[in-house]
């Protein structure tokens, strides 16, 4: 069962971070990866909040490891700050690298913070 | 990677890269279910790594940790062999940001390190951030720089 919703969770998580990249490079011009840093912040603030929840284990699985697993990644944004590096892009890769880190750690305190106001 | 005129930066999809702008409307159905299935595979070799090997709280997530330098390194090689030898129009979609992208995660690299700090150890959420940063910084040069050696290797015999 657990496999099941991890699986549920990844087939919708994975797509929604390429349909987001697009989107969200559509709206602008910058080769700044705003669409992997847009994805990765959102999936920590939601893991945030289930983190904080008293959910079920199924909930865990399906949100937290397989929709939010696969909706951020880590792959992406180390091949993303190599690349803008390797462009000469120096000032880019550095705040890719600083900006998606110290936005998710807020994300992630932010929706544990939100989960636990909602809840009581 | 050397690239040609469109440098690619975003390996899940770079609109400047005009196979990529294509891939979407040409094969809607297609993209989007090789995606899904490699990020099915990609999550339930994660949540399996993660079983096998948990951690405490105030513990370094190894297992997460290892994942995230591993899908790393793989798509800087997978990058590399794709720039050098283009494949189907579905391989990268499939491997790169299905498999890898389901594989690796950003999410729960955040908030165990929210978590640790919570739990009164922000040594250890500090080395977990940083840790995960420059090995998947390295992991990436030398999965493509590995592959780049090979893929030239692999030419030389094909030139003999």
């Amino acid at each position: 069962m657990t496999v099941l919703l991890i699986a549920l969770g990844a087939a919708v998580g994975a797509p929604l971070r390429y349909l987001t990249d697009r989107a969200v490079q559509a709206r602008h011009a910058s080769p700044f990866p705003w669409g992997t840093l847009t994805v990765n912040v959102a999936g920590s603030l939601v893991l945030g909040a289930v983190a904080a929840l008293p959910t079920s284990p199924a909930v865990t699985a399906l949100v937290g490891t397989g929709f939010c697993g696969a909706l951020t990644t880590w792959s992406t944004l180390g091949y993303e700050t190599v690349r803008l590096h390797r462009e000469g892009r120096r000032g880019h890769a550095l705040a890719n690298a600083l900006v998606s880190i110290a936005a998710g750690l807020g994300a992630a305190t932010g929706g544990y913070a939100l989960a636990h106001a909602v809840t009581g | 990677m050397t690239g040609p005129s469109e440098f690619r930066v975003d390996p899940d999809v770079d609109l400047r890269v005009p196979a990529d702008r294509r891939e979407l409307p040409a094969h809607p159905a297609a993209v989007l279910g090789v995606i899904a299935a490699g990020g099915v595979l990609g999550a339930l070799a994660r949540a399996g790594l993660q079983a096998a090997f948990p951690h405490p709280p105030t513990g370094f997530p190894w297992a997460t940790f290892g994942i995230n330098v591993a899908g790393c390194l793989l798509i800087g090689a997978l990058m590399a062999v794709l720039t050098a030898r283009p494949a189907g129009p579905l391989v990268r979609p499939f491997l790169g940001v299905g498999v890898l992208g389901g594989f690796t995660t950003f999410s729960t690299y955040a908030v165990d390190a929210q978590r640790a700090i919570a739990a009164g150890a922000p040594g250890t959420a500090l080395a977990y951030l940083a840790a995960t940063l420059a090995g998947a910084l390295l992991a990436v040069w030398a999965g493509d720089a590995v592959a780049a050696r090979l893929l030239a290797r692999a030419r030389g015999g094909a030139d003999r």
